[in-house]
């Protein structure tokens, strides 16, 4: 036993020798890419791992806020043009030159990537770009477009060299992954291990490792004893209730910052009988969701400070709207509801439902931090104010469907939903569009708003409010409409924003990002 | 022989097509992959190329025909999560999935014969009924509890082995494995412990019964009459012939390990053909599905013709019974 | 019969003589009593939402909230007591595993004993069947079913028979085919009694023996399968925790420090498990002729 103890430090001691003279450093991810290819899946861990490799006209900091990446600056030209000037110098990873042909090429290339699951068509549809001149581009919409910026965050640019006829497949063996970021592409052994290395010739912050190994490490409890043991340095996503246990460690160092997530409650206010609501006995009974007084009831008997406290461990921040402070179009005048059980039974017996009634509430179990317990914990206050709750949580492949589409006539199939909202884009027009909005299928108005809240005022604020180019003047639209959407008709109940913590070894800090991302640019060595 | 075996590969033939056919039919009934793939920020008109590119609007009959036919041509299909073809990405996994199996089984034979023997050859004593106990109790532990407790034991507590992943590989006579490195050992040898407790179990159980039943053969008393030392009467005459049903236990019981290993692959994050399958079940991502099971049941389909014949070339009397019938 | 017992009673001595075996049964018969009487055993009724209060969560067994409640084992993240979650779990799984091993025993016997006794194309076709099915292992099964038909308690049931019932059935054809070169078969036929009498009431019953010795194996074998794909998340609904879907609710508290959460279910399916184990594996050796 001693021997094997001997040898075991002994290769340890020369493994970390090795890791000290090539300063490389190993990160736990939870969620390992689908692909290399940055244009193949419009996917949170895609994207993530994307932004170290390749370059957007546009980037986004740990807090959102826009800063010059491959573009140097833009504006406005006119009503319907966007003029962006692109960055002068930049070298691919191949040696060649950047200019505004590999824009074109990227943004032909993003809308046309074969058996793509969810492609960038999204964030280029309707838009035509031209090329002025080497490093000059235009963009002309129909409408004006004041979130030009934002969606030129999301398409990473490719080289109209390395690219030429490249598959999806030739970036995931790293045939054509030529980028323009801080870390060249190495190897990816899918399930294994990703690799990079530092790129000499980045044009901006010099890259802190000359080589970064990514592993995929999906179970929470296995990420972080691979931190504990020192097979990692750094790890992502770490859940909540192993935050008190590291933050014991003394040389385990955590960062942790809150995000762009709120995780709030669709009802169903579009059926007269909802397929998961009876009366106590079992017996049919006007749908309560309909009425806002229930609504109201309902989100007063959340203990949003209790979920906080003991589902999350602290690790989240009570909601009282669609986006924490910080963010843009964030109304001033909303907090987080009270806790009042009594006023919750008041307002049910005003509506007409003095003993309550049968509900069950729906959710995923794995895709938002600890979903299926917020569930949980929602259904047993809500049976202290007289609903009897159950709870059905499933994977999220078959949820998202079930909640979009699982009903009859491919309408929504659930009465009651635990849902989460990422606002990409980094203001309030995100969610409210997406959730609040009435749903118009042709539009791509409303297209999560599973419960189909539908206010003709709210609608209109919303539309005018995305074509309004001045800033503070948007601001001040999604306010209002998330105040008398959220705020005067419940039409969705906020419960918490999601916070996000990362944990790595001592003498390593990342900085905590809202939009939730691990990129290793954010790891700082002291 | 020939004709058996030809009848075997024909009902092999057959369990495959049923086995395929029950699959993809089953798997195209349970909720669709779009919603889970489709950003939520993308709007009807998206949701509705993406279920056209990946073919999930053609009727079910349609999409296995095309299954089917590409299946002859070796394309089982690309999956929908990593757009790869699902061939490739079980093949790129499975080396490491053979990896586990095979020193599970090393370990699980190194320990499981000698211990089933001597409980065998002393039924009676401490340390027998003693062996005899913890491998009913190897049996009974569930598989990922114990995982569990050894990542937390040795790899958090003691600190002696990783506990996640795979380790550096190594090359030997053109076979690219993490058995041929140190550090590629001290990575499989917590999952690969793992799993061998399980059959290790059996294996001892195994021993032993057939070690008893030997003993009490005529043949050994006639040796033992004969002064023949004890060792010898253990080491040649037993072990030989405990090794007829071991030999072809272990074929099947190898087979089991690389169905098992699916769990072990989990709990330890090895990037093998199990944990592929996991994830696939949970993404919905059922040319990946389809494609695994359909290698791993020809696979099994192979070993259990490999494991028949050989036991009719080890066993004499099953051959004298053939020849009769 | 194998083993010649005349009378129960010797039966009994013969198998009271190994101590542990003795000593499992009686374990066994309590987790049984404690499995069907969980509502009444259980000091909480873990799935009563009205009474669980998530300020009760993640505490240390042996602690007491404000209106005295004792958790002698602790609680899990909800606020659910342990003690009482492991009773109504063990419910569940012996129940799920009971349940489909007596319908694997029936679908299995009546096919063994069916193809013992009309031989033929019949029982070739049959018994390959069962040959094919015993060559996979029970998990690739299991998972061919989940991954086709979806996760959910009526399609983990039907994968746990289908794991089972081949080795019943084997069982069952391998006893019936020594019985039917027994004189009593061919006085029956003499009588003209119907083949199903036949089969069933007089071949059958002495099969059982054999088929009890399967049946503790298989039925460990199939709690102990559950368990694993409740685990993996492939198994029973949470609204029907067995103690997988316990251990494997329990998993991510492992390194917090609330072990109670993981450990206890993980030793009470081990109990449970192993007890049924080694009363099999004593009746296996108690009827083996080859030992004797």
């Amino acid at each position: 036993m001693k021997l094997i103890r001997f040898f075991a430090i002994g290769f340890s001691a020369l493994f970390l020798s090795a890791n000290a003279i090539a300063d490389e450093v190993r990160v736990g991810l939870k969620s390992e890419p689908s692909s290399i290819d940055p244009h193949y899946h419009n996917l949170g861990p895609n994207n993530a791992f994307a932004t170290q490799i390749f370059s957007s006209l546009v980037g986004s900091d740990e807090n959102q806020q826009h800063y010059p990446d491959l573009a140097v600056s833009w504006k406005p030209i006119n009503d319907t043009t966007w003029e962006f000037k692109l960055r002068k110098g930049v070298k691919w990873h191949d040696g060649s030159s950047f200019t505004a042909d590999d824009v074109i090429f990227t943004v032909e290339r993003a809308q046309n990537v074969p058996n793509s699951p969810s492609s960038f068509v999204t964030y280029l549809k309707g838009k035509n770009f031209e090329k002025v001149d080497s490093h000059t581009i235009h963009i002309k919409t129909e409408k004006p477009y004041p979130l030009m910026p934002n969606d030129m965050t999301t398409v990473k640019i490719i080289s109209s060299k390395a690219g030429k006829g490249a598959s999806t497949e030739d970036y995931n063996s790293g045939k054509a992954t030529i980028g323009t970021g801080p870390y060249k592409f190495v190897e990816w052994v899918p399930g294994d291990r990703i690799v990079l290395e530092a790129n000499p010739n980045y044009f901006g912050d010099k890259a802190q490792y000359d080589r970064v190994i990514f592993k995929p490490i999906k179970a929470g409890p296995a990420r972080i004893s691979a931190l504990l043991a020192g097979d990692v340095d750094f790890i992502d996503n770490v859940p909540p209730l192993d935050v008190a246990r590291l933050k014991k460690e003394s040389d385990i160092e955590l960062s942790s910052g809150s995000s762009n997530r709120v995780i709030y409650l669709h009802m169903d206010q579009f059926r007269e009988a909802s397929p998961h609501i009876t009366a106590k006995d079992g017996g049919p009974i006007k749908n309560p969701l309909m009425d806002v007084r229930v609504r109201k009831a309902i989100s007063h008997a959340i203990n949003r400070d209790a979920i906080v406290a003991r589902v999350m461990e602290g690790i989240a921040v009570p909601a009282g709207q669609l986006l924490p402070k910080g963010f843009h179009g964030v109304s001033n005048k909303m907090k987080p509801l009270k806790y009042d059980p009594e006023l919750s039974k008041k307002l049910l017996a005003e509506a007409g439902y003095p003993n309550g009634f049968k509900m069950t509430i729906h959710g995923p179990n794995d895709r938002y931090i600890n979903d299926a317990k917020v569930a949980e914990a929602l259904a047993q206050m809500f049976n202290r104010i007289g609903i009897e709750a159950s709870v059905e949580t499933m994977t999220k492949a078959v949820y998202f469907k079930r909640a979009s589409r699982g009903g009859p006539n491919k309408s929504p199939e659930f009465s009651f939903m635990v849902l989460g909202w990422g606002a990409g884009s980094g203001e309030a027009s995100s969610p409210l569009k997406a959730l609040l909005h009435t749903y118009d299928k042709s539009k791509g108005l409303g297209a999560a708003n599973r419960g189909r809240h539908s206010d003709a005022k709210v609608d209109q604020l919303i539309q005018k409010a995305l074509a309004t180019v001045d800033s503070d003047a948007r601001g001040r639209l999604l306010a209002e409409a998330t105040e008398k959407a959220v705020g005067e008709n419940f039409g969705v109940i906020p419960v918490h924003y999601q916070v996000n913590t990362w944990a790595s070894k001592k003498g390593y800090k990342y900085i905590p990002r809202t939009d939730e991302r691990t990129i290793v640019m954010g790891l700082k060595k002291n | 022989m020939t004709s058996y075996i030809f009848k075997r590969s024909l009902q092999s033939l057959l369990v495959l097509v049923i086995m395929s056919l029950i699959v993809f039919s089953g798997v195209n009934l349970v909720g669709d992959p779009v919603d889970m793939l489709v950003n939520p920020e993308a709007d009807q008109m998206e949701i509705e190329r993406v279920i056209k590119d990946l073919g999930l609007d053609k009727p079910i009959t349609e999409q296995y025909w095309y299954f089917v036919t590409n299946a002859f041509q070796g394309d089982l299909g690309r999956s929908f999560i990593f757009g790869e073809p699902a061939l490739k990405l079980i093949v790129q996994r499975m080396p490491a999935t053979i990896e586990l199996a095979l020193f599970s089984l090393f370990i699980a034979i190194i320990f499981g014969i000698p211990l089933g023997m001597y409980a065998g050859l002393k039924p009676n004593t401490r340390v027998s009924r003693t062996i005899m106990a913890s491998s009913i109790l190897g049996f009974s532990m569930p598989t990922f509890w114990v995982g569990i407790l050894l990542i937390m034991f040795f790899a958090v507590y003691l600190g002696w082995l990783p506990s996640t992943g795979r380790g550096e590989l190594g090359s030997f006579m053109g076979v690219q494995s993490s058995l041929f490195t140190l550090d590629g050992l001290s990575h499989v040898f917590l999952p690969a412990f793992n799993l061998a407790l399980f059959k290790m179990s059996s294996i001892i159980r195994l021993t032993r019964a057939g070690t008893r039943e030997i003993i009490l053969q005529d043949y050994i008393t006639f040796a033992r009459s004969k002064g023949i030392s004890e060792t010898r009467v253990v080491m040649v005459h037993v072990l030989r012939n405990i090794l007829i049903p071991i030999v072809t236990v272990i074929g099947l019981e190898f087979g089991s390990l690389i169905a098992f290993s699916t769990v072990t692959e989990t709990v330890f994050a090895w990037p093998g053909m199990g944990k592929l399958i996991i994830d696939s079940i949970y993404n919905l991502d059922r040319p990946v599905i389809v494609a695994y099971l359909l290698i791993i049941v020809t696979f099994f389909v192979f070993l259990n013709l490999f494991v028949d014949i050989l036991y009719s070339i080890l066993d004499p009397r099953v051959r004298v019974k053939e020849t009769r019938e | 019969m194998t083993g010649n017992f005349k009378r129960i009673s010797d039966f009994w001595t013969d198998f009271s003589a190994n101590k542990i075996a003795l000593i499992s049964l009686l374990i066994f018969f309590a987790i049984v009593f404690v499995a069907v009487f969980a509502p009444i055993v259980s000091p909480t009724n873990p799935y009563d939402l009205s009474s669980v209060d998530i300020m009760d969560s993640r505490l240390p067994p042996g602690s007491t909230n404000y209106s005295g409640q004792i958790f002698l084992l602790g609680t899990d993240g909800a606020g659910r007591d342990m003690l009482s979650s492991i009773f109504y779990g063990l419910r569940v799984s012996l129940g799920v595993g009971a349940l489909s091993g007596v319908i694997a025993l029936t679908i299995g016997s009546f096919f063994g004993v069916s193809a013992a006794f009309f031989r033929g194309k019949y029982e070739t076709i049959v018994m390959r069947i069962v040959d094919i099915q015993l060559s996979f292992p029970s998990i690739l099964v299991a998972l061919i079913i989940i991954a086709a038909f979806g996760k959910g308690i009526e399609k983990t049931m039907i994968a746990l028979i289908l794991v089972q019932w081949a080795y019943y059935a084997r069982t069952a054809r391998a006893s019936a085919l020594v019985e039917m070169n027994k004189e009593y078969i061919d006085a029956a036929r003499c009588l003209a009694f119907g083949n199903t009498r036949i089969m069933f009431k007089h071949i059958l019953p002495n099969c059982l023996a054999p088929l009890i010795v399967v049946g503790t194996l298989q039925t460990a074998h199939a709690i102990s399968l559950e368990a694993t794909l409740s685990f993996l998340g492939l198994g029973l609904p949470v609204t029907e925790p067995s103690l997988g879907l316990l251990i494997g609710n329990g998993f991510e508290y492992m390194y917090s420090g609330d072990f109670w959460i993981s450990i206890f279910p993980g030793v009470a399916l081990l109990i449970t498990v192993g007890s049924i184990n080694l009363v099999g594996d004593h009746l296996r050796d108690m009827f083996n002729p080859r030992l004797h």
